[in-house]
C-alpha cells in the first residue's frame, strides 16, 4: 500500500479553516444584505418624506378642504387647495387610456396565446416591448402635433389640449405591459386543459374563452391592475397634451391638470424649499403614491393568488 | 332517418357558426396588432418628416438658442451622457448585489420577504414620485443640488428594481450543478458566485441593464421634479484632465439637461420652428432606445441558446 502524502493528512494552511478568510465571507453577505436592503430604505424615504411635508401643509390647509374644495389654485393670491380637479383629471384620462389599453390588449394577448403561430409571436413580443420602451415625451409630442390635429378633423371643436388624445395615446403606450402579463398569465395555463376542451369540440377562441380566460383569471386582472396603476401614475404625455389648468371636469374632451401634471407645472418654476408651494407637491405626490400603492397591492395579492392556482 | 340527417344538418351549422366565431377572433388579434404597429408607424414617420431635416453634424454640435435654426441638442446629450455614467455606477453594483443576495445568499425569514414585497412595489411606484423623493433627499438634505449626480442617483433608483429582477431571475437558470461542483473544490460561498455565477449570468444581467438603462434614458418627470434646467448653454467641465491626476470629477456637481428635458422645452415653444427641433430631438431618443432595446432583445435570444448546461 502506497504510503499517503503528508500533505493530505495535514492540508495547506490556505485550506484550513481560516479566521481571516470567514471574515471576509461575513462581511460580503454584509455587504450583499445591504445592497439588498437598501429598497427597504427607499420606500421607507418615500414615506416619511412624503408624510413629514404633507404634515406641514396640512397645518395650513384643513384635510376636509383639501378633499372638498373644488378649486385647486395653490399659487394664485386667492388659494384653494381642492385635490377634486386634478382627481377628475386623473380618472378622466386613465379611464381613456385604459378604454383603449385593456381590451386591445387583451385581444391581443388571446391571438399571440392561442391563434399565433410561433413566429408571429416571436416577431410580435420583441415589436411590443419596443413599443414600450419609447420615452414618455415622444408620446407627447406624437398626442399634441399627430393624434389631436388628427382628432379635430372628427371633432372640430377639439381644443388644442385635451385629456382625449392624451388618454388615447397613454392606451397605446399602455398596450404592451397589458398585452405581456396576460399573454404570460394565459400562457402559463397548462397544455392539458386546453387539450381536454379541444377533445371537447370546443373551438380556439372557445376554449380560451371558457377555459383559458377563467384559468388565468388572477393573473389577468393583476395586469389589468399593473395597467391601472401606470395610467395613474403617466406624466409627460398628460403635461404635453392635456394641458395644465386644473378643471373640475368630467367630459375628455376639455383641457384639464392631472395630479402629475400639477407636480411637473410646479416644479418647472423656481420653487422657494420650505414654501408652500414646494408642500403642495409633496401633498400631491402622497395622494397619487396612496392611489397607485392600493393598486399596486391589490396585484400583488392576485398575483400571489395566481401562483398557487395550479 | 329524418330526424337523423336533421340533426347532423344542425350540428354542421353550429359548427360553422362556431367556426366562423374563431375566424372572427383571428381576424380581431390581427387588428389589434396591427393597430399596435400601425401607431408606431405613425409616431417614428411623423418624427422623421417633421425632425429629419434638422438632422445634421451642426444639430449635434451646437447649443440650444433662442433663434430655432441654429439650436442644437449638445449640452442635451453630453448631459444624458453624465448622468447615465452616473446612474450605472450607482445602479449596478447595487442591483446585481441586491439580485445575488435574494437569490443566492438570502435565508427563507420575514426581512427577506419583506424585501422582495418592497422590490415588486418599487416596481409600481410612479416615476414622478422617485423625482420627489430625490428632491427632498438628494437635493436638499444631502445638499447635492440640481447637480448630474443627484439626477444620476435619482434614474439609478428608479432602475434598480429592473436591474434586481434580471439579475435573479439570471440567477435563477443557473443550474445547482455548477455551484456543487465549485463547493466540492472547496470554494467559498463568494468564490463561487464571483467566479462562477456572476460570469455564467453575465448576458442575462446585461440585457437587464441595458433594458433599465434605455427606460432611464427616456424618463423626464423625476429629473424636472429635481428641477433640471431647461435651457444650458455650455459643458460641465470635462472628466478628463490634461494634468494629474487626469480624472476630474468636478462634473459631478454641475447644473445640466437632457435630451427629454430639451424636447420638452422644444415642444412647449408655441413657434413651429422648435417643434421640427423637437421632432429630431425626439427621433434621436427613440433611435437611442430602440437600438438598446433592440440589443437587450438580441442577448436575451441569441446569446442564451449557445449556452447549453
Amino acid at each position: 500500500m502506497a504510503k499517503i502524502p503528508a500533505a493530505i493528512n495535514t492540508p495547506p494552511k490556505s485550506l484550513r479553516h481560516n479566521h481571516k478568510r470567514h471574515l471576509k465571507e461575513r462581511i460580503i453577505e454584509l455587504l450583499l444584505f445591504l445592497a439588498a436592503f437598501l429598497s427597504v430604505f427607499i420606500t421607507f424615504a418615500i414615506i416619511y418624506l412624503l408624510i413629514s411635508e404633507s404634515l406641514v401643509f396640512f397645518k395650513h390647509v384643513p384635510l376636509w378642504d383639501f378633499l372638498t374644495d373644488t378649486q385647486w389654485t395653490p399659487l394664485f393670491d386667492d388659494a384653494h387647495y381642492g385635490i377634486l380637479p386634478l382627481l377628475s383629471g386623473t380618472v378622466i384620462s386613465s379611464l381613456v387610456a385604459l378604454a383603449i389599453a385593456l381590451p386591445f390588449g387583451t385581444i391581443i394577448a388571446i391571438y399571440l396565446s392561442e391563434f399565433a403561430p410561433f413566429l408571429v409571436r416571436e416577431i410580435a413580443k420583441p415589436f411590443l416591448e419596443l413599443l414600450g420602451g419609447v420615452p414618455t415625451v415622444v408620446y407627447g409630442y406624437f398626442a399634441l402635433l399627430f393624434v389631436t390635429p388628427l382628432l379635430q378633423t372628427i371633432l372640430p371643436d377639439l381644443p388644442g389640449f385635451n385629456l382625449l388624445s392624451a388618454g388615447l395615446v397613454m392606451g397605446i403606450m399602455i398596450i404592451p405591459y397589458v398585452s405581456s402579463m396576460t399573454e404570460d398569465a394565459m400562457r402559463s395555463v397548462p397544455m392539458h386543459l386546453r387539450e381536454g376542451s379541444y377533445a371537447m369540440g370546443a373551438t380556439r377562441f372557445q376554449t380560451a374563452i371558457t377555459v383559458v380566460m377563467p384559468a388565468s383569471l388572477s393573473g389577468i386582472a393583476a395586469a389589468y391592475i399593473l395597467g391601472i396603476s401606470r395610467a395613474v401614475g403617466e406624466t409627460m404625455v398628460v403635461a404635453i397634451a392635456a394641458g395644465m389648468q386644473p378643471n373640475l371636469v368630467w367630459n375628455p374632451t376639455e383641457p384639464a391638470a392631472t395630479i402629475t401634471t400639477y407636480i411637473v407645472q410646479v416644479s418647472l418654476g423656481d420653487l422657494p424649499h420650505g414654501s408652500i408651494g414646494y408642500q403642495t407637491i409633496f401633498a400631491a405626490g402622497l395622494t397619487l403614491l396612496l392611489l397607485t400603492l392600493v393598486f399596486n397591492i391589490l396585484g400583488h395579492l392576485l398575483r400571489k393568488r395566481f401562483r398557487e392556482v395550479y | 332517418m329524418m330526424d337523423n340527417t336533421d340533426s347532423v344538418d344542425e350540428i354542421r351549422a353550429i359548427i360553422t357558426r362556431h367556426k366562423r366565431w374563431d375566424l372572427l377572433a383571428l381576424i380581431a388579434g390581427i387588428i389589434a396588432l396591427m393597430i399596435a404597429v400601425l401607431t408606431f408607424i405613425a409616431l417614428f414617420g411623423s418624427m422623421v418628416i417633421d425632425g429629419m431635416p434638422r438632422i445634421t453634424l451642426e444639430f449635434f454640435t451646437s447649443f440650444p438658442s433662442r433663434k430655432p435654426e441654429i439650436a442644437g441638442i449638445l449640452s442635451a446629450w453630453v448631459g444624458t451622457t453624465l448622468v447615465m455614467l452616473v446612474t450605472a455606477a450607482a445602479a449596478v453594483p447595487l442591483g446585481v448585489a441586491a439580485g445575488v443576495y435574494l437569490e443566492e445568499y438570502a435565508p427563507k425569514n420575514l426581512i427577506t420577504e419583506i424585501i422582495e414585497i418592497n422590490v415588486t412595489n418599487l416596481a409600481g411606484v410612479p416615476s414622478i414620485i422617485y423625482g420627489l423623493l430625490a428632491l427632498g433627499l438628494f437635493v436638499y438634505q444631502m445638499g447635492l443640488g440640481q447637480s448630474i449626480l443627484a439626477a444620476g442617483l435619482t434614474l439609478a433608483l428608479l432602475i434598480l428594481p429592473i436591474v434586481i429582477v434580471a439579475t435573479r431571475e439570471a440567477i435563477r437558470s443557473i443550474p445547482v450543478a455548477i455551484r456543487e461542483g465549485a463547493y466540492a473544490l472547496g470554494a467559498t460561498k463568494w468564490q463561487t458566485v464571483a467566479d462562477h455565477v456572476i460570469p455564467y449570468s453575465a448576458a442575462g444581467i446585461l440585457t437587464g441593464i441595458i433594458i433599465g438603462l434605455a427606460r432611464a434614458i427616456g424618463e423626464t418627470a423625476p429629473i424636472i421634479t429635481i428641477g433640471a434646467l431647461t435651457f444650458i448653454a455650455f459643458l460641465p467641465p470635462s472628466p478628463v484632465q490634461e494634468q494629474f491626476p487626469f480624472l476630474s470629477f468636478d462634473w459631478l456637481m454641475d447644473p445640466f439637461t437632457v435630451m427629454p428635458i430639451q424636447m420638452f422645452n422644444w415642444i412647449s415653444r408655441p413657434q413651429e420652428a422648435f417643434q421640427h427641433n423637437a421632432a429630431a430631438a425626439g427621433l434621436v431618443l427613440i433611435i437611442m432606445t430602440v437600438i438598446m432595446n433592440g440589443l437587450a432583445i438580441y442577448l436575451r435570444y441569441h446569446l442564451r441558446k449557445k449556452i447549453k448546461w
